[in-house]
């Protein structure tokens, strides 16, 4: 008996022994994950994000350092607080609030503490930085903007939130991502791949060097610079242009499908989305809910499209062969289908062919065409998804599927559509309206130009991007191959002599500008807004759709103007001045221009708010702006000129 | 030939092994405990690895010599051997040169040497020789006391050396008394005064008390134990006294940083910030070493690559915090097999001086499984929290020539007599 007492105590202090060593590390153990490891600092690499440059190589956005103040909680060491407020200039209450923040958010992970220092307060705190333990100074990289213009274009940079980091383990708590436009569509590239050292500490939170000789760091990937699209030029000129009034502008170049310029007006400058304003600024644009400065017309907008719209009736009319170039179509003033009647702009008795359709725009003309269309076969309803399919080649109705950050589909109705709202009979005349482009037919104004671009290249179109070159990477093939529209070449002819003829004697004869050929479609869509419950008509949108030159075209373009009434009062001048831009460099039809930087729209925007009763469209007078405001605007003008030269 | 091989066989390799493993894994952790920098010079006779190097070669001579002498050798001079070790420790009160509070260092050169380590050996001895005397009965009360001179003695003067932890050694004497024939009383009374001592320290001198009254008296009438009344009410008085006493000692007698190790330990102190104070101050070896146990997690973050280890968070971690290098680079799988090993090696110890035919190799091996056992159980127990922190090395493992000279002679004496047994009759 007496034998076993050591015995057995031995072998029961072996059992203890891995007991409580099963409970240390595989109970409570930590993962050898070298992140988790507080006896580690990671110090964080930000490589610098890639440039964005414009189509003729003009830097747009560039960096500049910034230094956050990152905490990790559960390493907050003691020290003495009052300093630490005062080096970061904040009351203790904010110390404790924000520490508590970023507890709840993790202990073990970094939160940012104080975003943004500025250069002065980091060259103090940096001397000091040792003596709190938990927090760290990070350097890492914002974004400089070198120009004014293209704020959704271009898009800015701000911090993930939870989601971006559940989604993608990448980011961390206080890095920067894309938020719109190419800084959210090129994030990957942009962004680089970030780089991290691990630093050995001792027990005085010391740095005591890398840790394994840096076996286990990583060197940043520096960002890839991009070119965009965008002629900057082109699109200051827009956006000078758009000034007080609403809409998109899209230009693009037909032979590339290349985004030339992309105006969303109302905008914003860029810059009062970089450093610590970012979230003021940010939150008094978002809560913009009038003018949407955020929301990018050119892209999200849908609107009916309008007369333009007529052209692609044509198209399909002439591919279904149910009429020929020359057949005249009688206008009576309009339009009798049943007993209802749709007006028309022609004196009564005029007898359009396609070319003088197109150039009069002349609403029975297309009513006819379209229910020509619609009854091909006797059943409007495989008329109509005949009529669909065509449309939807040119990729209206749909996503374009492209690279910017938003899109609209828009809608190009078909059999199915119209199934739920006429269950039992349909007839063509149900949805006459579509040929003329309004009813249920919709598009944004980029689909527009997109359909532009399409007319102009006699019956292809490449997607509209606005990645022009990644250094170092090919563009995709989904930008660099042809779309084939189900319209043959030679349909196209008589719809661009019409449209040409819209320059020459229609529409928009006062637009013309001396030695480029354009051609044109004018637009003007009825719209309406539900005010106090009450659906009330606005003043029309001013719609304008056109390429030039007629013949190996360079440009093709889509203008929208939220309530500038008719096409070429508003939509059409800023479509002719942006194609001499482009094409000369210079302007010649100043006329124009004076008359759009001078005019605004403001007072007919205000109306559906004002509360009280307003006139539309014939009844209305235009704003003419300030005097100050007209000389702010000259000012620019002469400025962008001055850079163009 | 057939003779040489015989006597290269008789002695026990599965001890051996065991050394020789133990020794060696431990000179791995000393390696990583205390290298700096990225390249490693083996033989940097400035860095702790090296000179253990050194030791670990002297060792292998040590265990030529020792085995080279006769085993009659060590019976026959155990009592001047302990003579001598008794006066190298009255020496260092003259002599003794003062490292972190202990006068336990003869100072040669740049080595120091640590006679306490070897008074260990020479106890054991010394007991073992008094014990297998033919005219000594260990019933008696003349023999007790005098086998406790023996023990005590060195026990008492590694105490006034500041030396806590050695002393606490010498009750590994304990078990080895039992064995022989120390009669049962007093196991029983030492685990009583060891429970008391606890419950009064953790509860309180009343509530102790009070349990300690139940006890008895449930002995008494439930279980039938034979207590007389004036039994009972003399265990009753004697509860009450230590008791209090325990109470008394705790405040009054130990350092403030003995009863803080001990607070901490039974979590006597409820105070959060006080003890978030004591976790950075006095408990900080203890918090970091499990720290760096627990981060070890399964397999361990292997050779070299513990991140507490290189920063150097666990200090005094070459010594007696050695085990926790284990913890953090070896993982479970390492430290579970370092227990392994040590179990191992304190049953094969214990297996073989049962097998002794002469009562002092018996009493000697007992000795030497029992002081290795105390070392591992309050050495690991201290570094894994189960213990309060008492000064020790572990055996083989910890950095320091004497510790591991001391352990080679203890064992390797013993190995010596083992290979005798054969040609006792």
């Amino acid at each position: 008996m007496r034998q076993l007492l050591l015995l057995v105590l031995i072998i029961l202090c072996g059992f203890t022994f891995i007991g409580r060593l099963f409970y240390l590390q595989i109970y409570k153990g930590n993962s050898n994950d070298l992140f988790e490891d507080n006896a580690l600092r990671k110090v964080w690499d930000y490589p610098k994000r890639g440039f964005v440059y414009d189509r003729n190589g003009k830097l747009l956005v560039g960096n500049q350092p910034s230094y956050d103040v990152m905490v990790i909680p559960r390493e907050v060491g003691e020290f003495n607080i009052d300093e630490f407020c005062a080096l970061l200039k904040i009351s203790r209450e904010t110390y404790d609030k924000k520490l508590e923040r970023a507890r709840r958010y993790s202990p073990r992970l970094a939160s940012p503490f104080v975003p943004q220092l500025s250069k002065e307060d980091y060259a103090v705190l940096q001397e000091k930085m040792r003596k709190f333990e938990g927090f760290y100074i990070q350097k890492r990289p914002l974004r400089k903007y070198e120009t004014t213009i293209g704020a959704n274009v271009l898009g800015d940079i701000g911090e993930v939130n939870n989601r971006d980091i559940q989604r993608d383990s990448y980011y961390q708590m206080g890095d920067l991502k894309g938020k719109q436009g190419v800084e959210a569509s090129y994030e990957e590239t942009l962004r680089g791949v970030k780089g991290i050292k691990f630093i050995q500490k001792d027990r005085f939170n010391r740095d005591i060097g890398a840790y394994k000789g840096g076996k286990f760091d990583t060197i940043p990937e520096q960002g890839k610079d991009i070119t965009i699209t965008i002629d900057a030029d082109l699109q200051a000129y827009g956006e000078l242009l758009m000034e007080n009034k609403r809409g998109g502008v899209i230009a693009i170049e037909p032979s590339s499908g290349e985004i030339l310029a992309m105006v969303a007006a109302p905008t914003y400058d860029p810059n009062i989305l970089v450093g610590r304003e970012r979230s003021k600024n940010f939150t008094k644009l978002y809560n913009d809910s009038i003018a949407k400065p955020l929301f990018n017309r050119s892209l999200q907008g849908v609107y009916e499209p309008g007369s333009p719209f007529k052209l692609m009736n044509a198209l399909i009319a002439l591919q279904e062969d149910v009429i020929t170039p020359e057949e005249k179509v009688t206008c009576y003033a309009g339009y009798k289908y049943g007993n209802r009647f749709m007006k028309c702009h022609c004196y009564r008795g005029r007898r359009n062919n396609m070319i003088t359709g197109i150039q009069e725009s002349c609403n029975a003309y297309f009513a006819t065409t379209y229910r020509r269309i619609l009854d091909k076969t006797g059943s409007a309803s495989e008329g109509i998804d005949t009529w669909s399919n065509h449309a939807q080649s040119f990729g209206l109705g749909n996503f374009l599927n492209n690279d910017l950050y938003v899109g609209q589909k828009g809608r190009i109705p078909n059999r199915a559509y119209y199934k739920r709202i006429y269950p039992k009979t349909f007839y063509a005349t149900y949805t006459i309206s579509n040929a003329i482009g309004q009813g249920e037919v919709a598009t944004t104004p980029i689909q527009l130009a997109n359909m532009a671009a399409a007319i102009a290249n006699r019956g292809h179109y490449y997607t509209p991007h606005v990645i022009k070159n990644i250094k170092g990477e090919s563009l995709p093939e989904n930008f660099t191959t042809p779309k084939y529209t189900t319209i043959n070449k030679e349909h196209f002819e008589p719809v661009i002599e019409g449209m040409h003829a819209v320059y020459k004697n229609g529409t928009a004869k006062f637009l013309n500008v001396k030695d480029i050929d354009i051609c044109g479609k004018t637009g003007t869509v009825e719209n309406f807004a539900i005010i106090d419950s009450v659906k009330t008509q606005l003043t029309d949108h001013s719609i304008f759709l056109a390429f030039a030159p007629k013949d190996n075209p360079k440009i093709a373009i889509a203008v929208f103007v939220e309530n500038g009434y008719w096409g070429s009062r508003f939509a059409g001048k800023v479509a002719s001045l942006m194609i001499e831009k482009h094409i000369k460099g210079h302007i010649t039809r100043t006329d124009l221009e004076e008359w759009l930087l001078k005019h605004s729209l403001e007072n007919e925007y205000a109306k559906p708010y004002s509360g009280e009763p307003f006139n539309i469209n014939g009844k209305t007078q235009l704003q003419i702006i300030e005097e100050q405001d007209y000389y702010r605007l000259k000012r620019k003008l002469n400025r962008l000129n001055k850079s163009t030269n | 030939m057939l003779r040489d091989t015989n006597r290269y066989f008789k002695f026990d390799w599965v001890t051996i092994i065991l050394f020789l493993l133990l020794v060696g894994f431990g000179w791995l952790n000393i390696l990583s405990a205390s290298h700096t920098g990225s390249t490693i010079n083996y033989f940097d006779l400035s860095e702790p690895f090296g000179k253990q190097l050194i030791f670990i070669f002297l060792t292998l001579l040590l265990i030529i010599v020792l085995l080279a002498f006769d085993a009659k050798f060590y019976e026959r001079f155990s009592s001047i051997i302990y003579i001598i070790s008794m006066l190298s420790l009255v020496g260092l009160f003259i002599f003794g040169k003062n490292v972190n509070g202990a006068t336990s260092w003869y100072g040669i050169g740049s080595f120091t040497i640590q006679p306490s380590e070897f008074a260990k050996a020479a106890t054991a001895l010394a007991v073992a020789k008094y014990i297998s005397d033919l005219n000594t009965d260990i019933k008696t009360l003349k023999d007790q006391l005098r086998l406790f001179i023996i023990i005590l003695l060195p026990a008492l003067l590694v105490l006034l050396q500041n030396d806590t932890g050695s002393t606490v050694v010498y009750g590994a004497f304990f078990f080895v008394l039992y064995r022989e024939g120390l009669p049962r009383i007093y196991l029983i009374t030492g685990a009583f005064v060891v429970i008391l001592s606890i419950l009064a320290l953790k509860f309180g001198a009343i509530a102790t008390t009070a349990i300690a009254t139940l006890a008895v008296l449930l002995c008494r009438f439930l279980i039938k134990l034979k207590l007389t009344i004036l039994q009972s009410i003399v265990i009753i008085c004697a509860s009450i006294a230590l008791s209090f006493s325990v109470q008394f000692f705790y405040k009054s007698i130990l350092k403030p940083h003995q009863q803080d190790r001990i607070s901490l330990w039974l979590r006597l102190e409820k105070d959060p910030k006080k003890l978030e104070a004591m976790k950075r101050t006095f408990a900080y070896n203890l918090n970091e070493s499990e720290k760096a146990i627990s981060s070890g997690g399964f397999t361990g973050r292997g050779f070299l690559e513990g991140t507490r280890t290189t920063g150097k968070f666990v200090p005094e971690q070459h010594t007696d915090y050695i085990f926790s290098t284990v913890g953090e680079e070896w993982g479970f799988i390492g430290s579970a097999s370092v227990v392994i090993l040590f179990v191992l090696l304190l049953l094969r110890i214990l297996h073989l001086a049962e097998l002794q035919k002469s009562q002092f190799s018996r009493v000697y091996g007992y000795s030497v499984a029992a002081i290795i056992f105390i070392h591992f159980l309050i050495n690991i127990g201290m570094v894994m929290g189960l213990i309060p922190t008492i000064g020790i090395p572990l055996p083989m493992f910890s950095y320091g020539g004497s510790g591991l000279w001391a352990f080679t002679i203890l064992i390797f004496i013993f190995i010596k007599l083992d290979s005798n047994r054969i040609n006792e009759w």
